[in-house]
């Protein structure tokens, strides 16, 4: 079907071409956006990728190739190598909670409760509001003192032993910085679950269930195949998320205490700003794209033979 | 759907979740109500009474209306020209079926993967070269560029799902090919330039890092530089921070109650083209 209708298009766009009728729209409608998309992404792009093969120092400064120098500096330095660690950390524990408490939310909701739209509502707020400021009331939520925030209702409810210092505390912190995250972005996750649950056609969990099939084995067999290309979004969104993840380190820990919240994304931007070494700086930042493009591809090509198979 | 028993039971569990999951809000909003007094002795308790001095002095101290004022302009303006630059290349690549509009397209697409930490120094080097540091028109044409490819990737989706009869009709009725797109393409477009809208202007307003890095110390900082300025100088200052916290997500987050139904609606549907 698809592809019939695909044929029949591009004879029709092709046909008064070819006659000089120029139906086509004029390839200058695409000559602005080109410009400018080729100026701030493009050109940027393979410049920094190039200077990652040099000991460029500043703006402006004169720079000459080194080979891959800045790469062997990399895979000895103990606070990319430390960043490395937790960016891949961090990307799986938000991958994974987010998701999980998303699809939650959104089997929740998917239902004939009738708080339902307000619940939509609030679980989604937060993405709207800026990173900066929700990692600036966990902060203070995650306030080291007993009588503040977080420590505060631990210790109304009876829980006072699990008071913590949040951010302060090297092993805890970087999950302190993961809930944040998924704090803010669960509801993200459930709207674009939502979206799939509601192409599931109530018709198929009917019949199962005349057939006798329970709450998980309709899930299993109904709801969690047609949810794939829902999946498919989810992951990609929230592994690039992930992997990039700046604001809310620099806001919440600055990358501290000691090394324990540096993302590649906080060295690369100290390494730069801070240091003055842009020819490492894009280094670190051509191994962060590597990542990115090397993760896309996989999950799209994994997650597309899952939706075909389903 | 019957409300049984099991629904019930089920909503008590999810209001119970919003509840937990409201009490930072909960924490930030009575914070910022309190006076010091309050904070040191009650800090989770509702503030009584309520004081309100902490507001004025937030807006004051973080210069919040001034920076309301340069999110607005930016991200209007980035949105703008976002849309009108946005849709007509994606017309031309959903509606031309050549190696170079395909090209083109893929061209387009690797924009969405590629993280700009990649380009960042290059393009701030070009930025500052261009003598575009700490002005508007340095952040709109880097918004507008960094935004492209998604906004021409949900673009073409929706044009390639449109039949091709309508400009065909305009174009033989003597129409120029940018009249035809304007006045019979682009109200059609409605719907997807709304989510294109919502999530620009999302991501627009709300960003970080790039103002902070072009606009610092120019006076023309965002919402979020200039909070993230003022709430390191006034770190210890919990009731002040929080007022602040408060009044600068306030906008955003009423304009979501408002249009709440397109909002989620574009971020739902927004990825899959």
């Amino acid at each position: 079907m698809t592809v019939t209708a695909q044929a029949v298009r591009r004879d029709a766009v092709k046909a008064p071409r070819r006659r000089g009728g120029g139906i086509a729209p004029p390839w200058l409608f695409a000559v602005p956006a080109l410009l400018i998309y080729a100026l701030v992404v493009l050109y940027p792009a393979f410049s920094g990728a190039g200077s990652a093969f040099t000991d460029w120092s500043g703006v402006g400064a004169q720079r000459s190739f080194v080979g891959l120098d800045n790469f062997q500096e990399l895979f000895h330095d103990d606070q990319a190598l430390g960043a490395l660690r937790n960016t891949l950390l961090l990307t799986v524990a938000i991958v994974v909670v987010q998701n999980g408490i998303g699809l939650l939310l959104a089997l929740g909701v998917h239902t004939g409760i009738k708080s339902r739209m307000v619940l939509r509502v609030i679980f989604f707020a937060p993405v709207v509001v800026s990173p900066v400021m929700v990692s600036f009331l966990w902060k203070y939520v995650y306030n080291p003192a007993p009588d503040a925030g977080l420590n505060a209702a631990l210790g109304a409810i009876g829980l006072g032993g699990l008071r913590q210092d949040w951010l302060g505390n090297p092993s805890i912190a970087l999950w302190s910085v993961a809930f944040t995250v998924i704090w803010q972005c669960a509801g993200y996750s459930m709207v674009i679950f939502l979206a799939g649950l509601e192409g599931v056609p109530a018709e198929l969990h009917e019949s199962a269930m005349v057939d006798g099939a329970g709450t998980v084995a309709r899930f299993r067999h109904i709801t969690w195949p047609l949810l794939a290309p829902a999946v498919t979004i989810n992951l990609m969104l929230s592994t690039v998320g992930g992997l990039t993840l700046f604001t809310q380190i620099i806001a919440m820990t600055n990358g501290g205490p000691g090394y324990a919240t540096d993302t590649l994304s906080t060295v690369l931007y100290k390494q730069a700003f801070v240091f003055g070494k842009f020819g490492y700086s894009t280094a670190v930042a051509l191994v962060l794209a590597i990542f990115v493009a090397a993760v896309s591809f996989i999950q799209i090509g994994y997650l597309r033979s899952r939706e075909t198979a389903a | 759907m019957k409300y049984k028993p099991r629904t019930f039971v089920l909503e008590v569990v999810m209001v119970m979740a919003a509840i937990a999951f409201l009490f930072p809000v909960y924490a930030l909003v009575t914070l910022a109500f309190k006076d010091p007094g309050q904070i040191a002795n009650k800090p989770l308790s509702l503030p009584d009474p309520p004081s309100v001095g902490s507001f004025g002095e937030a807006w004051q101290s973080a210069s919040l209306g001034s920076a309301l004022l340069n999110s607005t302009l930016i991200t209007v303006s980035s949105v703008l020209v976002l849309i009108v630059l946005g849709s007509l290349a994606a017309y031309f690549l959903a509606r031309t079926a050549t190696r170079l509009s395909y090209t083109l397209y893929i061209l387009f697409l690797v924009g969405i993967i590629l993280p700009f930490q990649l380009g960042m120094i290059p393009l701030y080097q070009m930025v500052n070269d261009l003598g575009l540091l700490g002005t508007y028109q340095g952040m709109i044409l880097f918004y507008t560029g960094i935004q492209l490819p998604f906004t021409v990737f949900l673009y073409t989706g929706f044009i390639r799902s449109l039949p091709a009869d309508y400009t065909n009709a305009a174009l033989i009725d003597g129409a120029s090919h940018l009249q035809a797109f304007a006045h019979v393409i682009f109200p059609l477009l409605r719907p997807i330039t709304g989510t294109v809208l919502i999530l620009n202007a999302v991501h627009i307003w709300n960003d970080f890092f790039t103002p902070l890095l072009y606009l610092g110390g120019s006076g023309r900082e965002t919402v979020p530089v200039r909070v993230f300025a003022f709430v390191n100088e006034y770190t210890s200052n919990y009731g002040l921070v929080a007022a602040g916290l408060v009044l600068a997500a306030l906008p955003i987050l009423l304009l979501f109650l408002v249009l709440q139904r397109y909002v989620i609606r574009g971020f739902a549907s927004g990825l899959k083209g």
